[in-house]
């Protein structure tokens, strides 16, 4: 039963890629539909089954994968509450994006149409199977699976130059960290012997806290953490995901917003009891986290395309999850990761709406006024948009506001630091989301002759007789209103707006009266689970309540039992973040809706900053000259014209050159005269028999 | 004078043969004759391993002497029939006609 949860949207896959060229749409994008609802089905009723207090996770294992010596690696899918709600998210949003594709690639062929669907079934065959693993080989088969699915979507208009060097540049930037992760579970395996989830919990359980030192289990989250960059475009492998807006919009929806990069998120919170053990690293997540939060933020300030700004908008809350991460509060980062799935799926397919009612445009410059002639996707996001700000009440609120106040609470020494960015991060968030909200649907409408303005944008139709291929603009009529989704797109962000609205309130705090159940809900998936922890028959009683339990879960009784001192710090830090929300509308308000002229002013005076930040820290460009020219350098130079040109052609020409030079003398020989042969064979004879003869005595 | 034939008199007369054999090889102009020198050549070093198998009173001489005469037989088969190859090609057996093998 738990197979067929990934097993549905595969044969989707077999069927649209063998079958799908002689298709029609309808059947193709139906057949990848119907799958994916099919596994959510199965999903919501397997998830049914272990609500419940008591019940166990449930585990099935598919074949006996890889069993040589004492490594031993079942295929093994196991759901608990975690995995639980990981599932959901995928299937229902990923659902949700699949019938929202249907009407968005209306304009692609049906042998296009249908290998669209066809990634986008793999993808999500490969996410499952990368949050049900029960170890981390089978994770990683979803983890490079996801991988590869996320290049072939970014690269799926592959005859544009940009968007084949987008899926290329992900997928290189990804293996950077797919490197730390294999290195990292290398290092696990040759420590505990074992790859299994449960088990390496519970053998690390048994260590005590590396404080400090740089031990073993140190080095190996670092690692798991850099594979956790990597995929979820964290600092310094984070610019992968900007470029891969080169993809269709729902694909930045589903892949580069709403699940696979929170994989990251997702496996240090499916390792949390190793990550626990290993403060250094925490505080290393948490300050990359913010980091990263912060940057990508004031970048997202000033970016022009719409698609670029939600991108940036999600390695900022991305940030956020590792920050909820790095301070031990686990439930917080998923509950922030759940969360942000509904209201950045319902983003992208906003933006996706709108870009698809303009006929391909991007720029917000040339947006503008949209309001009216798009009211449902004027006022869905709206509702994402307050959502992602923090504004009191939504979805995002409530998980931004327990990462906030997990961190102001946190046992860390630069707690007050790490909250304190976190919080500038929550203004930047608010401002540019509202930025992009004013600049695409309030004001005058912009649309103008963008065909001259932007010439670079030419250049696909250029390339292909078919230019709903090159780009993501398809054949429309410029010269028409624009119109509002069709149904099929309309539905989904109805759907995700209702679920930013009120997805947030299974995590109410209790300052505020609630009960915070996602956080019960996902405790037992943070600590070593008891089935386990019995079959350590030499684990002491004293572990029970000690070190097994991570750093957060203990705090969260505490916070319990003697609530009344946090509940009014949490209230008091709520009633900050909803001011700051409300602060950061109101910029962007003020810059972007009643006074125009003093963005352009603001601009104009902060000339370096804005040209910095335009540019995105001129990171690509670093890493270029840093990384990328120096290994073309050393690859030209050295590899290719010293190594392969100098030594290796050398010496196979060197020898065709020795073996030519001898034999155009030694061919003299070859004569064809027997008499000369005869000769030379007698000569020899009698050389070598008056040799012998001569030696004889 | 004539004394009991010792072994250095087959020798003797299988160096002789031989002699006349490798002269023949390279002194006569005509492909035939040349097969012909090489089968004396041949029987020179039957001769040998006859005689010297007879006064070894050992019989390998002469079973070597059988496998050569087989291999003999058909070597000159096989070269009269290249030879009728040839000869049907240019019309002469002068070896110095068939020098195109060659650098």
């Amino acid at each position: 039963m738990l197979l067929l949860i990934p097993l549905f949207p595969l044969a989707g896959f077999v069927i649209n890629a063998s079958l799908g060229r002689r298709l029609t749409k309808s059947i193709s994008g139906g057949l990848a539909c119907a799958a994916m609802i099919a596994s959510f089905a199965v999903s919501a009723f397997l998830v049914s089954g272990i609500l419940g207090e008591h019940a166990a996770p449930l585990e099935y294992t598919v074949f006996e994968w890889i069993a040589s010596g004492s490594l031993h690696v079942p295929f093994t899918l196991r759901l608990d509450h975690l995995s639980a709600l990981m599932i959901l998210v995928v299937t229902g949003i990923g659902s949700l994006i699949h019938i929202y594709s249907t009407g968005y690639m209306l304009e692609e062929s049906d042998a296009e149409y249908a290998r669209y669907f066809s990634y986008l079934n793999l993808f999500a065959s490969f996410m499952l199977v990368l949050v049900l693993g029960a170890n981390f080989p089978v994770m990683f088969v979803g983890w490079e699976g996801v991988g590869l699915c996320s290049y072939l979507l970014i690269g799926f208009w592959f005859r544009k130059q940009s968007a084949a060097d987008a899926g290329k540049k992900a997928f290189i930037v990804n293996r950077v960290g797919d490197f730390g992760f294999v290195l990292g579970m290398l290092l696990i395996f040759a420590t505990f012997g074992t790859l299994d989830f449960q088990q390496v919990a519970t053998a690390a359980s048994t260590r005590a806290v590396e404080n400090g030192a740089l031990g073993v289990l140190t080095i190996a989250t670092l690692l798991l953490f850099l594979g956790a960059t990597g995929k979820s475009a964290q600092i310094p492998l984070y610019v992968w995901l900007p470029d891969a807006m080169e993809g269709p919009t729902p694909v930045s929806a589903l892949i580069h917003a709403a699940t696979m990069v929170t994989a990251g998120v997702y496996m240090i919170g499916r390792n949390a009891v190793l990550f626990s053990h290993a403060p250094v690293t925490l505080s290393i997540v948490a300050a990359i986290g913010v980091a990263t939060a912060l940057m990508a933020g004031t970048i997202g300030l000033v970016q022009n395309d719409i698609k670029r700004v939600l991108a940036y908008s999600t390695v900022s809350q991305l940030g956020y999850m590792f920050l909820a991460m790095g301070v031990s509060a686990y439930a917080a980062g998923i509950f922030h990761l759940y969360t942000h799935a509904f209201f950045k799926a319902l983003l992208f397919l906003g933006s996706g709406a709108v870009i698809h009612a303009l006929g391909g445009e991007q720029d917000l410059r040339n947006m503008g006024g949209l309001k009216k002639y798009l009211p449902i996707t004027y006022w869905t996001f709206l509702i994402g948009a307050l959502a992602i700000a923090g504004v009191p009440l939504l979805s995002g609120f409530f998980s931004k506001d327990e990462i906030l106040f997990r961190t102001f609470t946190a046992n860390n020494p630069y707690r007050l630091l790490l909250w304190g960015i976190g919080m500038v991060t929550s203004l930047l968030t608010a401002t540019y989301m509202f930025r992009l909200v004013f600049l695409t649907f309030h004001g005058e409408r912009r649309v103008s002759a963008h065909a001259s303005a932007h010439p670079e944008e030419e250049e696909p139709a250029a390339h292909g007789a078919h230019p709903a291929h090159g780009s993501d603009r398809g054949a429309h009529d410029h010269g028409h209103a624009p119109h509002d989704a069709p149904p099929s797109m309309a539905i989904p962000l109805i759907v995700l707006a209702i679920g930013s609205i009120f997805a947030g309130y299974v995590g109410v705090p209790h300052a505020v009266g609630g009960s915070n159940r996602i956080e019960r809900f996902l405790e037992p998936s943070f600590e070593v689970s008891a089935a386990t922890r019995s079959l350590e028959a030499g684990a002491p009683p004293a572990v029970e309540g000690g070190p097994v339990r991570p750093v957060a879960v203990q705090e969260t009784h505490a916070a319990d039992t003697e609530g009344g001192d946090h509940g009014s710090t949490e209230i008091q830090l709520m009633a900050l973040s909803s001011g700051v929300a409300i602060a950061g509308i109101v910029i962007a308000m003020y810059f972007w809706l009643w006074n125009t002229a003093a963005a352009d002013a603001m601009y104009r005076r902060m000339h370096g900053v804005y040209t910095l930040l335009l540019n995105k820290y001129y990171v690509d460009e670093v890493y270029d000259a840093a990384i990328v020219q120096p290994i073309k350098l050393l690859s030209t130079g050295g590899l290719w014209k010293g190594v392969d040109a100098g030594v290796i052609d050398g010496a196979v020409n060197g020898v065709g050159q020795t073996v030519r030079a001898a034999s155009s003398v030694l061919r003299r020989l070859q004569t064809g005269s027997i008499r000369t042969y005869a000769a030379s064979l007698f000569l020899g004879v009698a050389l070598i028999l008056g040799w012998y003869l001569l030696n004889a005595r | 004078m004539m004394g009991p034939l010792t072994l250095n008199h087959y020798l003797l007369l299988s160096g002789v043969l031989f002699a006349i054999g490798t002269a023949g090889v390279f002194l006569r102009r005509n492909l035939i004759t040349m097969l012909l020198s090489i089968e004396i050549m041949l029987n020179a070093v039957n001769l040998t391993f006859v005689a010297v198998g007879r006064f070894r009173g050992l019989v390998d001489g002469q079973i070597i002497t059988f496998f050569v005469m087989t291999v003999a037989a058909a070597e000159a088969a096989v070269g009269l029939a290249l030879i009728i190859a040839l000869f049907r090609h240019r019309e002469t057996l002068s070896p110095d006609a068939f020098t195109s093998l060659r650098w």
